[in-house]
């Protein structure tokens, strides 16, 4: 097990590395640092200047090594736009994403258990198809689409929750009702999927010759074996709700890691830009280790080996 | 206190699929006796299982079972809600299955799964519920039983599993013991002794079994009784050494004499050599099943033939005995 996790952990470090390198040359590719420094229309001379200052004459390879040199040292940078270091302009926005990321992903799971359970249990009944046409419909709406609509009905309508902002929790109900229920549907999905294979396993009908009931059957015997591939999904989708956080962080004004990626790449921020997908990408591939080594330990015959 | 404890009366199991109406189990009767055997024999597919399901009201989806009487120690449960059975089942009745490599759940150790049914009936603490078990695992022939307790069922063979799997329907004492097939997914070598594990179990705790197999030689070794299925009926039934010495019924006496004869039946004899196939169980059934392969069929076959009994010995046919 140990040796697995150390394996796994380097395995994660070269995808960080590698997803870092990939957008550093997709974001130089994407626009031209000195412009944005100098704003538009500087002149030529300035324009050198710059470049001569920050190292932008160099060969690309050059300027990526450096920069994740500088990175490996814990020196992130400046910031073009905010003028501070991105580090602690992005520590400082961590938390509130951390979180719109966590609640989702709990409301996610909430709706989406009992649903997934409750469409296998009473499989190609209307409760099925219910459950099925609140995922079909969580799959098809834009979530920009749907946070509107949540905010014309809990905002502007029964006049319940604020717009914008994250100052208090409060700020965060229809965030994380919009994140979620996009990821909702996936879960669900899984879950209803496996257990109905499960409900059809031998080790099922075992448990009712006990004479269990029905309750016991269904989550102590079923849901059990049916909730390993979600855990692996978890990641998958955790990176989806990372993803979704722009669009919705953007939307609500809630002021996060989301939102200052949509603001770095309106002001062409380059170096806040590089450090978020940075740490996305780490963020991503932690979760997915962390996931990969949940699944050994909830499979016993991998655990037990 | 009744000496039967299990008398089912005109048992069917229907079963819905997309051709009609399957009838799967046909208006069988059957009774088994206190810390008696009744061996279930048949072809594949003449409704073993169901029947065995039916009364454990464990039927899967689409499948339903309508019955003029199902007694358990007198108790009447044909019309009994799933609560009912839920009180009796791994406890007063239990069963066993055939494939032991997939009945035991692949998360949870061994110890959690045996005590499960104790705790659940008899209301026991963990202590017991694992002193019960280490006992039972020890009866049925575990080596350090204790150190199983906390073990996967991947970490077991399919013997040791099945074993598991008979400690598993002990634990509450049942007074019933359904096992269907329990051996047919075991190496030869373990077969004996899982069947052996069975009888004397029988004999030390008293518990009456419904034993369902192909195996005509352990139904000769271990049966009380035997009845014999085809296409959902049971075509003939009765005290094991009148059903060998005189079977009346030609589709029994058809798998008699399929096997070889020492003491008229041996080990390992395998049914289902008698050329022909059985008729579609789908829509409405009329006459004897077995006419299209019966030596002796006539005309009058195409009607239902007559229940005839003699001697507790019952079988169904236009003959009285098969020549
Ligand atoms: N889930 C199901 N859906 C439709 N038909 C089924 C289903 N299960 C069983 N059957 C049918 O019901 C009949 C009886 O099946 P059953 O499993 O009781 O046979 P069996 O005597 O136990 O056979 P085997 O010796 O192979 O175990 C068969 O004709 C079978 O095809
Ligand atoms: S009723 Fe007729 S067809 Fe059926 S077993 Fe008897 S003789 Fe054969
Ligand atoms: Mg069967």
């Amino acid at each position: 097990m140990i040796a697995y996790i150390v394996k796994r952990l380097g395995l994660a470090l070269l995808v960080a590395l590698a997803v870092s390198a990939l957008a550093f040359f997709l974001i130089r590719l994407s626009g031209d640092v000195a412009t944005a420094i100098a704003g538009e229309g500087a002149r030529q001379e300035d324009l050198d200047i710059i470049r001569q200052t920050y190292g932008l004459d160099r060969p690309l390879v050059v300027q990526y090594l450096s920069w994740l040199w500088q990175t490996l040292r814990g020196d992130f940078g400046t910031s073009i736009y905010f003028k501070t270091d991105v580090s602690s302009l992005v520590l400082a926005k961590l938390p509130v994403t951390l979180l719109l990321g966590l609640t989702s992903l709990l409301f996610a799971l909430v709706i989406s258990i009992p649903l997934g359970v409750l469409a296998a249990v009473y499989s190609n009944s209307w409760i099925d198809r219910l459950a099925l046409g609140v995922a079909v419909v969580g799959q098809a709406l834009p979530n920009f689409f749907f946070a509107l609509c949540l905010v014309m009905l809990f905002s502007i309508t029964l006049r319940w929750l604020p717009v914008s902002g994250s100052s208090t929790w409060l700020h965060f109900v229809m965030p994380t009702i919009a994140l979620g229920y996009y990821v909702a549907p996936a879960f669900m999905r899984l879950i209803r999927a496996g257990m109905i294979e499960v409900l059809s396993a031998d080790y099922i009908r075992t448990a009712r010759a006990k004479g269990l009931p029905a309750r016991t059957v269904i989550f102590k015997h079923a849901l059990r074996n049916a909730v390993v591939p979600v855990v692996a999904l978890t990641a998958v989708q955790l990176g989806f709700l990372l993803g979704g956080s722009v669009v919705i962080e953007t939307i609500f004004a809630l002021d996060g890691l989301g939102y200052l990626a949509y603001q770095s790449i309106t002001y062409k921020d380059f170096p806040v830009m590089q450090v978020i997908v940075l740490l996305l990408s780490v963020i991503y591939v932690l979760l997915t280790l962390a996931s990969d080594i949940a699944n050994a330990w909830l499979d016993p015959r991998i655990r037990v080996a | 206190m009744t000496d039967t404890i299990l008398d089912v009366r005109g048992l069917s199991v229907d079963i819905a699929t997309a051709g009609g109406v399957l009838h799967a189990v046909r208006d069988i009767s059957l009774k088994v006796e206190r810390g008696k055997t009744l061996c279930v024999v048949g072809e594949s597919g003449c409704g073993k299982s169901m029947t065995s399901l039916a009364i454990m009201d464990l039927l899967p989806k689409g499948a339903r079972r309508s019955a003029a009487a199902l007694s358990f120690a007198g108790e009447d449960l044909s019309r009994a809600p799933g609560k009912r059975f839920n009180a009796l089942r791994g406890n007063r009745m239990a069963m066993i299955f055939q494939e032991p490599m997939t009945a035991l759940n692949p998360a949870y150790t061994i110890g959690d799964q045996l005590a499960e049914p104790y705790r659940l009936h008899r209301g026991a603490s963990a202590a017991q519920a694992r002193d019960r078990a280490v006992y039972l695992l020890d009866k049925v022939g575990i080596a350090s039983p204790a150190e199983r307790l906390g073990q996967y069922p991947h970490q077991l063979s399919g013997g040791l599993r099945q074993r598991v799997m008979i400690a598993m329907a002990l634990m509450c004492e049942p007074e019933l013991l359904i096992a269907d097939e329990p051996t047919t997914a075991l190496d030869v070598t373990i077969q004996a002794q899982i069947l052996r594990l069975l009888a004397d179990l029988q004999k030390e705790f008293g518990v009456a079994i419904m034993l369902i197999t192909h195996d005509l030689g352990v139904v000769a070794r271990i049966a009380d009784r035997v009845a014999v299925m085809y296409a959902g009926q049971v075509v003939e039934e009765g005290p094991a050494a009148a059903l060998f010495s005189d079977p009346r019924h030609p589709y029994t006496r058809g798998l008699l004499d399929c096997i070889p004869v020492p003491g008229r039946t041996a080990r390992g004899g395998r049914l289902g050599a008698i050329p022909g196939v059985v008729p579609s169980l789908v829509g409405e059934v009329h006459g004897c099943s077995f006419r299209d392969r019966c030596p002796h069929a006539r005309p009058v076959c195409a009607e239902d033939p007559p229940a005839r009994e003699v001697d507790g010995h019952r079988w169904r046919c236009i003959l009285e005995k098969a020549a």
